[in-house]
């Protein structure tokens, strides 16, 4: 039976396991609600829960489980001579489970009967033409084990779902047997169906952080697999960054991280001094329909795709500094992709992050503060200066800092403005490129992945990680220190 | 001041301080204060009692235009300090805040240094030549807000870090630091436990000898002891207003015996 359908089999036991579990319970007393120790909806929680959870942690064991066991089956099964020169073990199994697949869609559209299916031979049809009617095209013709492989493969897994399906509905039975035995009046089917709530919690809060251990281990692996074929020393040591795909590629990170940090140093001096100040007036001298006008719009900012800031610094910041700077002025630009462009459009994609988060954290400040200053006869802005932003301080070198970790990480804006030339120089008029802007080309177009001009992306990535996650851990450390003072 | 009888207790001086004309507070359409006539008189601490929302922190800051920062505050009337309106175009209010100090309600020292707390008025205002000048200031003013000796040993280390009591103390030597003529306390100890409470108003009694104090208070026991003057405030009017001892033993007014009594409020 199809996943799906099981699936919907399952809900429907739960559902029903409802509506018999809250019957009985109220059967129990009578129909009487208030000699049961829960509300009636409880007791039908209870048997749903019972229903669902191990029947779906049954099916989603079992369909990880079987593909491997059945693998490890049929790979057993095929004559050594199977596996030719020139494959390997896991090709010829994808090929099996190809041409297995095949069969299924070929049956289900009834080009072949189920039984025709079982039994053809490769010498007798045509099987690659059969596969090829049903929309699966193979390479080559098939060959007469990997066919009967394919059809023990079929067999077994159809052996494999019936017993799934079996297994799983048991369960699901059971765990409503179960329930409705335990449901009697007595029964604390709140505090049970309580647990239940707090594992599903519990659950959705793991599956993010394993999500972020899975990428931080796959980043691990291939940094690991990288530094394996290329020194560690010249990837850290070379001032150069040429790859070439024919081999003899250097790889220093230097330039990538000098183009990095020096377009992030240049939005954030954008950045921080617009924002903090915009911060400043909404927060201290705005009226409050100004505000509550202004403060959306700037937080508009935010929401714009930072592909759009791309564009912008392509068509309008890069042509608008190059008549400026460029060979009609002052003549130290040579083109339009430059870290200049890149590093003014990137600070104003920040200003809202500094501005929305100081207007936060300088709001955060009491009132006592300022009118403890006001009081001894400081004016607006010696308040501001003096006291306002040295108690907001910390909270807003954390924003500047979670600035920071975005702008390290901004691929677009580079990619279309910085341009893609990898070099060490302190003129902020030529192109450079970032570490982010480099792991997309190395990633992308037909490189070999086993190749160091590809898996130097994943040590580029690790070494980007490690960065932004140093500037959070700083930013959220200091802001909660900050926290503390006021709370 | 502790033995002595209520009713003998008189101020020391008779020169009127501060004098207040018809005064009328709104906040919006709310109108937080009605017709306070009041005079209150130098190097004496006049206390201002009454229940809750009765308008006499609201009336307290307006001494100092501090009810300026608020945008909804509108005062008319006449305020005097020394002969001069307050609320005059030419006065600028943040030199007048200045020459009245403000202590609040709870203890709010800045997040800076026990120091850096004390020299900020001198130092905005301008009232130290040099280094050992503001030194000197800054002394001169932890003395008088008797929290010196406690101090002393620390002055660089952050004045959040006291205890409640020593932070209001701080809060009192910041406010003498820039030698204001009056000061306003607007309920300086109801954050402050027993003996920490104590220890301020013996500061306030000292402060007497130089300044004109006016201390709003929930407590009518604190009022008796440390007051030579009290006004009694009810939903915005200024009710009785003469010698503490002449209000807490012989009070005029019904609405202000009922409150000392604890019939209201």
């Amino acid at each position: 039976m199809p996943v799906f359908w099981l699936s919907l089999l399952i809900v429907a036991v739960a559902a029903v396991g409802f509506v018999l579990a809250r019957g009985r319970a109220l059967a129990a007393v009578d129909g009487d609600r208030r000699h049961l120790h829960s509300l009636p909806n409880y007791y039908g929680w209870n048997a749903a829960l019972k229903v669902l959870t191990p029947a779906f942690a049954l099916l989603f064991v079992w369909l990880i489980v079987q593909p491997i066991w059945m693998n490890t089956q049929i790979a057993g099964a095929l004559p050594d001579t199977a596996v030719s020169e020139d494959s390997t073990l896991a090709l010829v199994m994808s090929d099996v489970r190809r041409v297995a697949d095949g069969l299924d869609l070929a049956v289900a559209q009834g080009i072949i009967s189920e039984t025709n299916a079982a039994a053809i031979e490769a010498g007798a049809t045509d099987v690659r033409g059969v596969l090829a009617q049903a929309g699966v095209a193979l390479g080559s013709d098939v060959d007469p084990t990997v066919l009967a492989a394919a059809q023990s493969y079929r067999s077994l897994s159809g052996v494999g779902d019936a017993a799934m399906t079996v297994a799983v509905l048991l369960l699901a039975l059971a765990g409503m047997g179960w329930a409705l035995r335990q449901t009697t009046a007595e029964f604390r089917a709140r505090n049970v169906v309580e647990q239940g709530v707090r594992a599903m919690l519990l659950f959705a809060a793991s599956i993010a952080i394993l999500t972020t251990v899975g990428i931080v281990f796959s980043l691990i692996f291939n940094t690991v697999e990288f530094f394996r074929i290329y020194p560690a020393s010249d990837f850290f040591g070379s001032l150069t960054w040429s790859p070439s795909f024919g081999g003899g590629s250097e790889l220093g990170i230097w330039p990538l991280l000098w183009g990095t940090l020096y377009i992030s140093l240049i939005a954030l001096l954008v950045a921080v001094p617009i924002g903090l100040f915009a911060a400043i007036y909404l927060s201290e001298y705005a009226g409050s329909k100004v505000r509550a006008f202004a403060k959306p719009t700037l937080e508009l900012l935010a929401g714009i795709p930072t592909i759009v800031y791309g564009l912008f610094a392509l068509l309008t910041v890069g042509p608008l500094l190059l008549s400026a700077f460029g060979r009609d002025g002052l003549n130290w630009m040579q083109a339009g992709t430059a870290v200049m462009t890149a590093g003014l459009v990137m600070g104003i994609m920040l200003i809202p992050f500094v501005s929305s988060l100081s207007d936060d954290i300088i709001n955060a400040v009491p009132q006592a503060m300022r009118d403890g200053s006001y009081g001894l006869g400081a004016t607006q802005s010696e308040t501001i200066r003096q006291v306002v932003i040295p108690a907001a301080l910390p909270g807003i070198v954390g924003a500047i800092l979670l600035a920071a970790s975005r702008a390290i990480g901004e691929t677009m804006i580079v990619v279309l403005g910085a341009g893609a030339a990898a070099r060490l120089s302190l003129n902020p008029f030529e192109a450079m490129t970032t570490v982010t802007a480099k792991i997309v080309s190395q990633l992308t177009g037909d490189a070999d992945f086993a190749s160091p001009e590809a898996l130097v992306a994943f040590a580029l990535g690790m070494t980007l990680f490690i960065i932004t996650l140093g500037l959070n851990v700083l930013a959220l450390s200091i802001v909660r220190k900050y926290r503390e003072q006021y709370e | 001041m502790y033995d002595a009888p209520l009713t003998r207790r008189e101020a020391a001086v008779d020169d009127v301080k501060i004098s207040a004309r018809d005064v009328q507070v709104f906040y919006g359409d709310n109108h937080a204060i009605k017709d306070v006539d009041v005079d209150i008189q130098d190097k004496t601490v006049t206390a201002f009692i009454g229940p809750s929302g009765c308008g006499k922190s609201t009336f307290l800051r307006c001494l100092n235009r501090m009810n300026d920062t608020i945008d909804i505050c509108r005062v008319e009337g006449r305020i005097t300090i020394d002969g001069d309106d307050i609320y005059d175009k030419r006065v600028d209010p943040v030199q007048l805040r200045a020459k009245v100090g403000m202590v609040f309600q709870k203890p709010n020292p800045f997040p800076k240094s026990i120091y850096d707390n004390v020299a900020y008025g001198p130092k905005i205002h301008g009232m130290a030549k040099n280094k050992a000048e503001l030194d000197e200031i800054v002394e001169r003013a932890l003395r008088r807000g008797a929290i010196w000796d406690e101090v002393k040993d620390r002055l660089h280390a952050p004045g959040t870090g006291l205890s409640g009591g020593q932070q209001q103390r701080l809060c009192i030597a910041r406010a003498v630091a820039t030698e204001p003529e009056v000061l306003l306390m607007d309920e300086p100890c109801s954050a402050l436990d027993p003996i920490a409470t104590a220890q301020v108003e013996e500061l306030i009694d000292e402060l007497r000898q130089t300044y004109s104090v006016v201390i709003v208070t929930h407590s009518m026991q604190q009022a008796a002891r440390v007051s030579q003057k009290t006004a009694f405030f009810h939903l915005g009017h200024l009710v009785e207003f003469g010698e503490t001892g002449q209000i807490f033993t012989n009070p005029e007014d019904k609405r202000t015996e009922s409150y000392i009594t604890g019939r209201i409020g």
